[in-house]
């Protein structure tokens, strides 16, 4: 049960943001057991409950933070996940060194997430219509970009193009993959170019937001979706929150860069609770594919966007 | 890689003459306030330079510099990050770090070039998009990575020249193209070496080392695939003689127009587009994937 028991995610080494600002990075060590104390709200809260609502706060809201894993399962038909380009593996183009070599950090990464890098992508079926999924892992290296998740998005693009089938992108990066230097910026080349030709193909693409998403990775195919979701006071924006203060030395605004803010400044399409993502999703895909099928309501009863 | 690696590497790989200076050193000529900027470029290289304004929803934004003029006879559409000349001038136009309104005139250009069949030319040079509230109210990573889409779509030549600061999305927001050259002693990073510097050491001023481990400069790019050529500066940098660097840059412009006109616009997206989809670095079933031109040297 790691999201319950690990302690603060480690500083991103991987995001120029080095965010840990987000309420994800507020995370105190929490006992295990029937009953846990929210890291937001503070109250005691049943954890079945918790559990039940896809780790979300019965009091506050508060949407935990999920694992890559959890986030396929609550968002995919059970089994139906397969996971391609899986065997693609970054290496070490500027044999860059900081306190350790990247190699190392991400011999690290792998190690404390089980995964081979910070986006998993697939062929499922939502709600029985075929998609193509890619879910990013803060906990690996701030679920920066480099190389291998750029050509892992640009792979499920080529995917969703081959089949002509949606692709859905839920995403959580503190940005850039600095270790990888100029490599990771071109990665927002290559993923934007890459999501311009699913446009130009009218095969449908959704981006989901989760908490936090930044630099890099918002300003390329984050924010490029037909649909753009995001989860609520999921923090979304190009500059970190310190970096921003640092700048212009005031204090920011409450509710900066939260979701709810983005909707209201016209960037987001609708902010969805993450019990009612599947669903959304499911209807979305329904109402762009072409032919007359009858769209369940379940966007309707999701609510106004405004979560 | 150590240091004894690295001046290894280096000297594989750069002419002697270029190993004079080292990254810091350039970085400071790149951000040099006597460094021509791009208004300097364009009265240069091009004659009758009328100057457009305005993103038609929001404001002008002062650090981006828009507009048309005539190169050799034929009508060329010019866009360019602006940091400014006297302090005044430089904070007005924000010392070249651009709002969204800023990357959106420069797509509403892109697109009247190519209504008009106008080559582009684009000149970076800029510390990074500005990180500031008011920027990210108005969508600045909506506006970067719009611009970023739409430059593969846009159906003329886009020739771009990193002349100072590459400074992250905010340069490659006007820095996609089919030909892209950097001046000498230019860099062009995803993060600034300071920046970089407090996140790995949390110390600002160890970023002449970060700079370093960035590989940032001129020939380094050329070495990992990503640029097409290196623009020769003067001695000292090109505020001491602008000749050398101009008439190289003028040969670049015509040529590539040249030799890119002939294509369909078919042709032009999609070189544009495979040439940006191999600046990739990974192994996949123990073959390793990098861009040609790194595979050269
Ligand atoms: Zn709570």
């Amino acid at each position: 049960m790691g999201w319950l028991t690990r302690s603060k995610p480690q500083g991103t080494p991987g995001g120029p943001e080095d965010r840990t600002a987000g309420e994800a990075g507020r995370k105190v060590r929490i006992p295990e057991g029937l009953w846990i104390k929210c890291t937001v709200c503070r109250q005691i809260v049943y954890r079945k409950e918790v559990e039940r609502a896809g780790k979300v706060c019965p009091k506050c809201n508060y949407h935990f933070p999920i694992t890559v894993e959890e986030r396929i399962e609550q968002l995919s038909d059970p089994g139906t996940f397969e996971e391609f380009a899986g065997d693609i593996e970054p290496v070490d183009p500027l044999h860059f060194v900081d306190s350790h070599r990247y190699p190392d950090r991400i011999k690290s990464a792998q190690k404390k997430t089980g995964l081979k890098e910070a986006v998993r992508i697939g062929d499922c079926l939502i709600s029985a219509r075929p998609a193509v999924l890619g879910v990013f892992s803060f906990d690996f290296m701030g679920g920066s970009m480099g190389s291998v998740v750029g050509e892992k998005v640009v792979r499920g693009v080529e995917r969703a193009l081959e089949r002509r089938v949606p692709l859905v992108l839920v995403t959580s990066s503190g940005g850039a993959r600095m270790q990888e230097g100029i490599f990771s910026l071109m990665q927002m080349a290559r993923t934007s170019a890459a999501v311009g030709r699913l446009h130009e193909a009218g095969v449908p693409y959704i981006s989901v937001l989760s908490d936090p998403t930044f630099g890099g990775v918002t300003a390329s195919f984050a924010m490029l979706g037909d649909v753009i979701i995001a989860e609520p006071r999921s923090l979304i924006g190009f500059a970190g929150p310190r970096v921003i203060e640092q700048t212009i030395k005031q204090q920011l605004p409450e509710g900066f860069q939260r979701a709810e803010f983005l909707l209201t400044h016209g960037f987001l399409d609708m902010v969805v609770e993450r019990g009612r993502l599947k669903e959304t999703l499911a209807l979305l895909m329904c109402l762009f594919s072409p032919g007359d099928r009858i769209c369940s309501s379940a966007l309707s009863e999701a609510g106004d966007g405004g979560g | 890689m150590t240091e004894t690696k690295l001046k290894k590497n280096s000297k594989r790989n750069i002419p002697q003459q270029e190993n004079k200076l080292s990254v810091w050193e350039r970085l400071l000529l790149a951000r040099s306030q006597e460094r021509p900027t791009a208004m300097d470029f364009i009265q240069r290289l091009f004659t009758q330079f009328v100057e457009l304004h305005g993103d038609r929803n929001f404001r002008d934004d002062p650090s981006i510099l828009s507009g048309i003029a005539s190169f050799e006879g034929k009508s060329v559409a010019i866009i360019g990050h602006q940091k400014g000349k006297s302090f005044k001038d430089r904070v007005t136009r924000n010392f070249g770090m651009s709002h969204p309104e800023g990357y959106r005139k420069a797509l509403r250009i892109m697109r009247l070039a190519e209504r008009f069949h106008m080559p582009i030319v684009s000149f970076v040079d800029t510390p990074g998009a500005y990180p500031g509230i008011e920027a990210e109210e108005r969508g600045q990573v909506e506006a970067v990575a719009r611009n970023i889409m739409e430059a593969f779509d846009v159906k003329v030549p886009i020739i771009v020249f990193v002349i100072g600061e590459g400074g992250s999305g905010g340069a490659l927001a006007i820095g996609v193209g089919d030909r892209v050259y950097m001046l000498e002693n230019a860099v062009y990073s995803v993060i600034s070496p300071e920046a970089c510097a407090t996140i790995l050491w949390g110390d600002s001023t160890r970023a002449p080392e970060a700079a370093e481990r960035l590989q940032m400069t001129a020939p380094d790019l050329l070495r990992l695939g990503i640029i097409d050529g290196i623009v020769p500066e003067a001695e000292g940098g090109v505020h001491k003689d602008m000749n050398k660097t101009l008439s190289t840059m003028k040969a670049l412009i015509s040529e590539t127009i040249e030799s890119l006109s002939a294509k369909t616009p078919r042709e032009l997206l999609d070189e544009r587009y495979q040439k940006f989809q191999g600046m990739v670095a990974y192994r996949e079933n123990a073959r390793t994937h990098f861009p040609p031109a790194s595979l050269l040297t």
